[in-house]
């Protein structure tokens, strides 16, 4: 192929506009991307949206130069481009912020600006670099501290100077992926807004993945929707309604439909009661402490909280995994150590977040995973010396089929099934049989619009038949529709408790931020 | 009696003397290995790179008569050692700490075998700067007599400290060692940087070997590593990948060495076999009391294997 290099670099503060026509991937016989057209003209905010799997992250790759489209092409400001390589969608002004995140974390901010550029001194002469960051930062929405080590920024933070660094590099069209999973709702629409005005001053073009349609409607101008590799529709945002939206997203497709919320009898037993836990941090410097947490029977209580502030390691208590220096757990009114006798006896289920790494043996079979609860015990109770194996299968068989899990061979590695799919094996081992008390982490983070109604219908279906649920999760939307009482845990304490039904999310956003 | 004529003031005068002649290869293979370690990679061959770069430098100093030669040969040499195992490393599914091993037994292995026609003749040693001038005493004077190479390896640390900061090298490098996600997000090739900096690391690690046979004990022979190779990598773990912490352990770990020495030389006689163990017992308690089990270690590149 020929390498077109007509446009004229890009204006640092000059939006660039681009189109993609009749853009096609295929990955072997497998059709990643169909035909796809988009057009996203200079100084707009467009939004692409799409299930799993739909193609969305393999369109903007294609559009960045990772991979190398089968067909079609790529167009900057009505010119016809080729782009090998990210480095030549950089010279075209092209840029993309990753979901996760591209900063060196030991690193300070200012130091992962300026490694990043093109050009960089062999010696860094670090008094000039900071003047000219500073009067760049002049420039910036966006107020973050360029001193600090980025692994002691918050999320939100985070984002914003991975937005910088694209601005700071010269990059006039930004693709945002999923920009806001890991950010408050506050954090997220000031964010956006801000990227939001800096289209508006023809700044910036901004294609936007999302999952959040209420992001979608507020901030962008036109919205593109793909399923199953292939443009299932596309047009501006204001014509457009949340329903069209969807429709266009899932297809036909029938989603689970969650239970009907029994009612908390107002003399439900305390199964969890947490007490005056105190235990340090992941890294040591910072305490958690958790005066008083109750979870009744037949309630879920969501723990609402931007990440990184204590909720993962209280599940680590409550898991075991971190002991407590000071406090107690009781479970059922008796001590709780976390222990697999513990656990067995008082019928305690864990769903950790990111279930492969901690829920898990990635490396054994499905059956074997599946069994991980069960196969230490006989049928008719008593330890067991030897493995079952005819029956582990067979349990495994009927749970893979009960909870749909898609997976090659019932012998095959749980780490070769798909994210939604080890989390629905891992809630069927969970939900299976007695359970008295389940401690839930993010359990649809990442997950696609059916595989999150099915797992929140399996937890609100075991809430109802009496089972205590804790929920803590970083969606704030999950919280709100699966909650009955909603705590905000900030900074290593449970700062607010509100009933969910009556929840104000400002009030709830304000204490996640650290005002109470 | 006092045959030292300082008396008791000979320990730590042995001490700190000892601690310079003892510290310098672990000063060099640890610099080494802090900068292999900061690309993100472990290169657990150090000691046959040190060994063989021993060998190379009395071998060369011999034949040349300059024992400067020898320590450029000695680092050419130790340079090619890093280039094999960072070239093996960079294909997938390899362990570089299993190909570390690998390379040691082969590194050991070589020296000898290349080495045997050495062990007799005599090379020039490396010189020395007398700083004790002022002193009458002959003891000061001795323990003021400081090799050239730990002078080297000091102001090395320092400038290895602010090159990590202050240069585009030393940024890519920590780059590279945090996260190669990030590393290959920003063009850069993380293989060919671990490749580099391995090499490095090796040619750094054979000038400890090349102060072995040229300076202290100052001959070759098959015994002339006590591990010198793999304590060093210890040693980075413990100075938190500082490359002046890496100085400065090694150092202490240099001064707890010449214990056992200086107690005899002033008449100790009683259990010093003991106080050769110093340094490891040292090492482990220290590397106990700053541990923690709920806590990661602060510090440690991203991507290196043992902290994946």
């Amino acid at each position: 192929m020929i390498q077109i290099r007509d446009t004229p670099l890009p204006r640092a503060g000059k939006a660039v506009g681009i189109q993609t026509i009749g853009m096609t991937m295929r990955f072997g016989s497998f059709t990643a991307l169909d035909n796809v057209s988009i057009d996203v003209p200079a100084g707009t905010f467009h939004a692409l949206l799409g299930e799993n799997g739909a193609g969305k992250s393999t369109l903007v790759k294609c559009i960045m130069g990772f991979y190398h489209q089968t067909s079609g092409s790529l167009s900057v400001d009505g010119h016809e481009v080729s782009v090998q390589s990210p480095k030549d969608a950089a010279t075209y002004g092209l840029g993309m912020v990753y979901q996760q995140f591209t900063l060196v974390p030991s690193l300070t901010g200012a130091e992962n600006l300026v490694i990043n550029r093109a050009h960089v001194p062999a010696i860094i002469n670090w008094a000039k670099e900071r003047k000219e960051l500073a009067a760049f930062m002049e420039r910036m929405p966006f107020k973050i501290s360029l001193d600090r080590p980025v692994s002691e920024l918050a999320a939100g933070e985070k984002q914003k100077l991975e937005i910088v660094k694209q601005l700071y590099l010269g990059r006039s069209f930004l693709i945002l992926d999923e920009p806001t999973s890991v950010l408050t709702p506050a954090e997220a629409d000031e964010m956006l807004g801000l990227v939001r005005g800096m289209t508006e001053r023809g700044e910036l073009t901004v294609l936007m993945i999302s999952h959040k349609f209420h992001e979608v409607t507020k901030f962008t101008d036109a919205v593109t929707v793909l399923r199953r590799g292939k443009m299932a529709g596309s047009g501006l945002v204001k014509d457009l309604t949340t329903k069209d939206m969807a429709a266009m997203m899932i297809g036909d497709v029938k989603l689970a439909e969650l239970d009907t919320r029994l009612p908390v009898p107002a003399d439900a037993t305390p199964i969890l009661v947490v007490s005056d836990i105190k235990a340090p941090d992941r890294t040591g410097l910072k305490m958690i402490d958790i005066g008083n947490l109750t979870v009744r029977a037949g309630e879920i209580v969501g723990i609402a909280g931007i990440s990184g502030n204590g909720q993962k390691e209280l599940a680590e208590v409550l898991a075991g995994q971190r002991p407590p220096e000071a406090g107690s757990i009781t479970v059922k009114g008796s001590l709780y150590g976390a222990t697999r006798r513990e656990t067995h006896i008082n019928n305690v289920r864990f769903i950790p977040e990111e279930p492969l790494n901690n829920a898990c043996a990635p490396k054994m079979t499905v059956t074997e995973n599946l069994a991980f609860r069960t196969f230490d015990v006989k049928r008719e109770g008593g330890d067991a010396l030897w493995l079952d194996m005819k029956s582990m299968r067979r349990r495994a068989a009927s749970l893979i089929s009960d909870f749909k899990v898609k997976t090659a061979s019932h012998s095959s590695p749980i780490a070769s099934l798909s994210g939604g799919n080890v989390q629905r094996a891992v809630l069927a081992r969970e939900l299976t049989g007695d359970v008295d008390l389940l401690i839930v982490s993010n359990p649809c983070f990442g997950l696609d619009f059916s595989a999150v109604a099915e797992i929140r219908a399996r937890i609100m279906k075991a809430r109802n038949s009496g089972t205590a649920v804790l929920l803590l999760s970083e969606d704030l939307d999950e919280l709100l529709e699966m909650s009955d009482r909603i705590m905000v845990m900030s900074d290593g304490r449970l700062v607010y408790e509100t009933p969910a039904l009556s929840a104000d999310i400002s009030v709830i956003g304000a204490h996640m931020a650290g005002h109470h | 009696m006092d045959e030292t004529g300082i008396g008791i003031w000979g320990v730590p005068l042995a001490i700190f003397a000892g601690a310079i002649r003892v510290s310098t290869p672990f000063i060099f293979v640890s610099l080494g290995e802090s900068i292999t370690e900061r690309s993100g990679r472990i290169n657990l061959g150090l000691e046959g790179t040190l060994v063989f770069g021993a060998m190379t430098a009395y071998a060369v100093a011999v034949m040349s008569n300059s024992p400067w030669l020898g320590v450029l040969a000695a680092m050419a040499t130790g340079a090619v050692f890093g280039l094999v195992h960072g070239w093996i490393c960079k294909f997938p599914k390899v362990n570089d700490i299993a190909i570390g091993i690998a390379m040691m037994q082969f590194g050991l292995g070589l020296a000898f075998f290349l080495g045997k026609p050495f062990i007799q003749p005599v090379a020039p040693h490396l010189p020395s700067i007398p700083l004790g001038g002022w002193s009458g005493l002959p003891q000061i004077q001795s323990a003021l007599n400081i090799n050239v190479l730990f002078i080297i390896g000091a102001l090395l640390s320092v400038t290895l400290w602010w090159a990590f900061k202050n240069t585009r090298i030393g940024l890519i490098l920590r780059v590279v060692g945090d996260s190669s996600d990030a590393a290959r997000a920003m063009g850069l090739n993380p293989d060919t940087v671990r490749l580099l900096a391995t090499a490095v690391g090796g040619s750094l690690a054979a000038v400890g070997g090349a102060y072995l046979s040229l300076f202290y004990p100052g001959s070759w022979n098959e015994g002339i590593s006590s591990g010198q190779g793999l304590m060093a990598v210890a040693l980075v773990i413990f100075a938190r990948w500082n490359p002046i912490g890496c100085f400065l352990a090694a150092l202490l770990f240099g001064g707890a060495g010449a214990l056992g020495p200086a107690l005899q030389s002033v008449g100790v006689t009683q259990g010093y076999y003991l106080f050769y163990a110093a340094p490891y017992m040292l090492t482990l308690v220290i590397l106990v009391a700053t541990s923690s089990p709920t806590r990661s270690l602060a510090g440690a590149p991203g991507a290196l294997s043992i902290t994946k």
